[in-house]
């Protein structure tokens, strides 16, 4: 007849065996496990960092031709214009980043699940009111606010830059912590328990906020994500303490000192690099995340396999008849041996017949 | 809104449709098998279903919510998505436009393209979300049309008009949008959408569930008074068997993927042949008939991933007996019915039916089955307590 | 229009707010504030002595109230002060130099980034599991860079070190005596400047908003209307663009309002590492030089873009969404 959009099936009978149960670390998107990795080389770098530093990092070695000086056996990234060793600099500047916005995230997190938890469960004015403040401090623009804000302190130390990044870092959580909420529990719930006179505190501990991990765990990984990129942007700036050697410090000496123009690629490649890593680690983290959350894009990735082939949501639900397999040759059966599909399959295939359910009948039956 | 459906149409309420129908079925599925491939292995969602649609007729599909009844429609015209598979079984479709027959398993996907809508369409379940939110009510009634006939603009918009005449729907209604329509508006909507293009056979998905009874009654009138006009057939899908009973010609019941029963709307209703089939009649209030008490079936469907051998509802079932757990699951005629088409899953529980004799069905292993319905084998207790099967 | 006018409400609240942050800041931190200026610059005059003082409300005999009502009417008359470090230019002349070139650089080429990343991300979203999803770690990794570290990389491999291509920075050729204006060899000049800066913005942010609309296409392919639409045989094109993409559009606006505040501010960054003559390095040497009128007034200026720009999202949201429209009519 016509071309028909048909698929050879790898086992003849067209019916996989079930799998085994896969571990709850193997059913990981890729994504979340590649993510975790990565997060967790900069975690160990953090906490071993002082201890491998060759040098302190603010000592600035006199020694003329140590000043921009690419990568050697004694600074394995080079030195800076004042002769400061930049692999120091950068372990020191992984452990303060960190620090930073690991700190940013716990209390920006803490700050967002108290206001959108309460504006849901307060209701009424309250909740229009911290609903109101959250979109205002959502719309206005974070970094220049953080600039103005820090530029008046009289210490922009650590403490001061992990204060004012959480100071503004919880609306966005706040909102979407607040939506879930509403979602689970129906406003009427609320109202009425809060007539019986039902504690408050116990709902909201025991059963709202155990209910929306996954979402304050996205929340926590996107505020990190926010307060390093912040952090980073106004160390640039030179709006922080210049003396603290965060990665957006040695990044804003690296400008301020011309090492672009100077070609000292070692001084502001390694920071950049690092920063973008981080995000990149906290990015897979939160996809991985939104997948376990959202089954639609998890079932996306699954499902658009089918016996290996993507198919797309346009192509008409494939038929497979039965057909023998094909008899592969030496090639294919060693590569065959490294794919677990193919694995199942043929342990299928030589199953087949034990016992199942509507063997092929005889020719009978409704006509 | 009375519904004045004229009187050669049969009125809602006398039992049963037409009753049979002859002649070449328009859509005939043959062995159909659908299967959901999952990492833990291949859920059997419809297991070697066999049905025919003819010219004109209204076939009702009954069943319990996951019986696979939307599966098969929808797998029939290959609009499932992955991770579902087709794994046997044929879907010979031959309408009157048609020449030969064609199956549709084993068209391309263009070829698919020009055949949906203009030979079978389908109306959603829930109108709200079937009708594009962003578009008119008019484009979305015209790109169909002009999707499949060669028209200009201007004579689909006319068509469009007329289509909402056809479901009572003023024409003022062509510029509103999906949100701004009532729920009884915008389901008489999809069904004018189903007609845009004459189909020969219109599959309706619970198009009545998420309406209340009284709109409940007027879409349905309106459904058949369209039957009269156009002569489409209708595979109408449902978990409400009471309905069916007054609007369909023929009922095939499903369960666990598989028929259970197939007959005339009047069979079914008074010489119901399956257990299953019976505890679904009994489960729904009569309005005329004497008061009796509602008995749900307790338990539930098992598990599609890796079925247990025999009769899919023997563990439910109040006179299975072990011997069930060996059979194979075959519709065979049921010899005392009146319909020559009435077919059943269920090998011993007919009246008077020595099954077993023709050869039409060889229950392996069952002895003679006037011993499985003796006394003798104890039928499996009824659990205390009932569920409801209709939702 | 009542949607409308709530959300013009709702701006001018939160322009309200930046005001008066902006104005109760200096006077809620510690320390003398001018006094730590002075210091600075010990050749300033007395009036700009007061004006500092009016600005930073340090020993101004009028009332906190009083205070307030002058300051919000200078902002109204556009009225910013006199810049310390620029003295005596006055802040408003300083803005108006600058915030065209940031205007012009960053606004074409984030709404071309923002255009761009939608249309791939439809592709990407519809052919799930193509070679774009394999490409997906890739894209995350770029969109994790910060902006000015993307500049630095590519100046250096483009201007620098590797490829003299494009020019090291800076809004023009300023070296060969070329005068702003409307000629075609400043224009051209600065069209040439900005590409390396418009470049950098558009790769960054394309990858977010690629895998924005895919994740939204994702969802809205599994919708009944789009399932719907197939069945009604209707072609790819139509059912993709039409019933899929017109849809996941509105979310996708809807994020690209709540980022723009992100991709201000990123984009300012990344001037510095230009020295491209936009608000960005206005906001550099402000902050070196703690020019508190110039870095308040630059605040401003950049918080009302980012609302105005907002609303103009907002705008095309109704006009795209029908049942916002509806909404307002009921």
């Amino acid at each position: 007849m016509t071309a028909a959009l048909t698929i050879l099936a790898t086992d003849p009978t067209g019916l996989a065996a079930p799998a085994r149960q896969l571990g709850r670390w193997r059913r990981l998107p890729l994504k979340a496990k590649a993510g975790v990795v990565l997060f967790g080389v900069f975690v160990l770098a953090a906490i071993f960092g002082p201890i491998l530093e060759p040098y302190n990092p603010s000592y600035q070695n006199p020694n003329q031709a140590l000043s921009i000086a690419p990568p050697s056996a004694a600074h394995l990234l080079g030195t800076t214009q004042a002769g400061e060793d930049v692999l120091s600099q950068v372990l020191t500047g992984i452990r303060l980043t960190l620090e930073l916005g690991l700190a940013v995230g716990l209390i920006a997190t803490f700050l967002s699940v108290l206001v959108g938890v309460s504006g849901a469960y307060l209701g009424g004015l309250w909740d229009d009111g911290l609903s109101l403040l959250s979109n205002v401090f959502l719309v206005i623009p974070a970094l220049p606010l953080l600039i103005v804000l820090l530029g008046y302190l009289p210490r922009t130390g650590q403490t001061a830059t992990i204060l004012v990044l959480a100071g503004l870092g919880w609306p966005w959580g706040a909102r979407v912590i607040r939506a879930q909420t509403l979602a689970i529990r129906g406003r009427d719930f609320v109202a009425a328990s809060r007539e019986t006179g039902e504690s408050g505190w116990r709902i909201i501990a025991f059963e709202i906020v155990p209910n929306q991990v996954s979402l304050i765990a996205a929340n926590f990984v996107n505020t990190v994500l926010y307060a390093i990129g912040a952090s980073v942007a106004l160390a640039f700036i030179g709006v922080t303490n210049t003396a603290n050697w965060s990665l957006g410090t040695i990044l804003y000496w690296a400008q301020s000192q011309q090492a672009l123009s100077q070609g000292a690629w070692w001084w502001f490649v390694p920071p950049g690099l690092i920063v973008a890593l981080m995000g990149l680690a906290l990015v897979l983290l939160n996809t991985g995340i939104d997948e376990l959350g959202n089954p639609r894009l998890r079932d996306a990735n699954q499902r658009a396999k089918v016996n290996g082939r993507r198919l797309r949501p346009s192509d008409p639900t494939p038929v497979l008849h039965a057909t023998p397999a094909p008899r592969p040759t030496a090639v294919t059966a060693f590569m065959r041996s490294f794919s677990r599909s193919a694995y199942l399959a043929d342990r299928a295939a030589s199953r087949d017949g034990a016992t199942r359910v509507g063997a092929p009948k005889p020719s009978g039956g409704q006509r | 809104m009375t519904t004045d459906l004229g009187s050669h149409v049969p009125a809602l309420g006398e039992s049963g449709g037409r009753g049979r129908f002859s002649g070449e079925p328009v859509l005939s599925i043959r062995d159909l098998s659908i299967a959901y491939r999952t990492l833990a292995g291949d859920v059997r969602a419809v297991d070697r279903v066999s049905l025919d649609l003819h010219a004109g007729e209204v076939v009702g599909l009954v069943g319990e919510s996951g019986s696979g009844k939307s599966t098969l429609a929808y797998g029939a015209t290959r609009l499932l998505r992955a991770p579902a598979v087709i794994t046997g079984g044929s879907v010979r479709y031959q309408g009157a436009r048609m020449d030969n027959p064609t199956d549709l398993l084993e068209l391309s996907a263009d070829q698919l393209m020009s055949l949906r809508w203009r030979e079978i369409a389908i109306v959603f379940q829930s109108a709200m979300n079937a009708l594009n939110p962003v578009l008119s009510i008019r484009d979305q009634l015209t790109d169909v049309i002009r999707a499949h006939l060669p028209v200009s603009r201007q004579e689909a918009t006319d068509k469009a008009a007329e289509l909402l005449d056809l479901v009572a729907i003023p024409r003022s209604r062509l510029r509103a949008y999906p949100h701004e329509l009532s729920g009884g508006m915008r389901q008489r909507v999809m069904i004018a959408m189903a007609l845009a293009t004459d189909p020969e056979v219109v599959i309706m998905d619970e198009p009545t569930t998420a309406l209340d009874v009284v709109v409940q009654r007027e879409i349905l009138g309106q459904i058949l008074e369209l039957r009269e006009r156009l002569n489409f057939a209708i595979l109408f899908i449902t978990h409400d068997l009471s309905l069916l009973l007054e609007l369909a010609d023929r009922i095939a019941v499903m369960y666990a993927g598989q028929l259970m029963e197939i007959g005339t709307a009047a069979e079914i209703h008074h010489e119901p042949s399956h257990p299953y089939t019976k505890r679904l009649l009994r489960s729904f209030p009569s309005l005329r008939g004497p008061r009796r008490d509602l008995t749900g079936i307790p338990g539930t469907p098992p598990d599609l991933l890796d079925p247990p051998p025999g009769c899919p509802f023997l563990p439910r079932c109040t006179e299975g007996t072990d011997a069930c757990k060996e059979i194979e699951v075959l519709l065979a005629k049921v010899r005392t019915s009146a319909d020559p088409s009435h077919v059943t899953a269920c090998p011993f529980v007919l009246p008077d039916d020595p099954a077993g004799g023709d050869g039409d069905r060889l229950p392996a292993g069952a002895g003679s089955v006037s011993s499985a319905v003796s006394p003798a084998v104890t039928p499996l207790p009824t659990p205390a307590g009932t569920t409801e099967v209709t939702s | 229009m009542p949607f409308i006018i709530r959300r013009v409400a709702f701006y001018v609240v939160a322009a309200w707010v930046a005001l008066t942050v902006n104005f109760f800041l200096p006077r809620a931190m510690p320390g003398n504030a001018v006094e730590s200026i002075m210091s600075k610059f010990p050749n300033l005059q007395a009036s700009t002595y007061h004006a500092l003082e009016a600005m930073l409300g340090v020993g101004h005999p009028g009332s906190l109230w009083s205070q307030y009502v002058s300051y919000l009417n200078d902002v109204v008359h556009l009225n910013f002060g006199i810049s310390v470090s620029s003295y005596p230019a006055s802040v408003s002349s300083l803005l108006i130099q600058t915030i065209p070139w940031t205007l012009i650089l960053v606004g074409t080429a984030t709404v071309i980034a923002f255009f761009l990343g939608t249309f791939l991300g439809i592709f990407a979203g519809w052919r799930n599991g193509g070679w774009l999803d394999r490409a997906l770690p890739g894209l995350m990794f770029v969109q994790a860079i910060p902006y000015f570290f993307l500049a630095l990389v590519l100046l250096w491999l483009l201007a620098v070190k590797v490829l003299h291509i494009f020019p090291i920075g800076q809004g023009y050729a300023g070296g060969t005596g070329l005068v702003p204006g409307w000629t075609w060899a400043f224009i051209s000049s600065a069209i040439w400047h900005s590409v390396l800066p418009a470049f950098t913005i558009v790769i960054t942010s394309v990858a977010g908003w690629m895998l924005q609309m895919r994740n939204v296409m994702i969802t809205t392919i599994g919708e009944d209307y789009v399932l719907a639409g197939q069945a009604k045989g209707l072609s790819n094109r139509r059912v993709i663009f039409n019933y899929a993409a017109r849809n996941a559009f509105l979310p996708q606006l809807q994020g690209f309002g709540m980022a723009l505040g992100f991709v201000v501010s990123g984009a300012i960054v990344m001037e510095i590492v230009f020295s491209y003559p936009g608000i960005g390095l206005l906001l550099l040497s402000a902050v070196t030089s703690n020019d508190y009128p110039l870095t308040q007034a630059i605040f401003l200026v950049i918080t009302f873009a980012v609302l105005l720009a907002n609303l103009i999202v907002d705008l095309v949201i109704v006009a795209v969404d029908p049942r916002v429209r509806t909404r307002e009519a009921a």
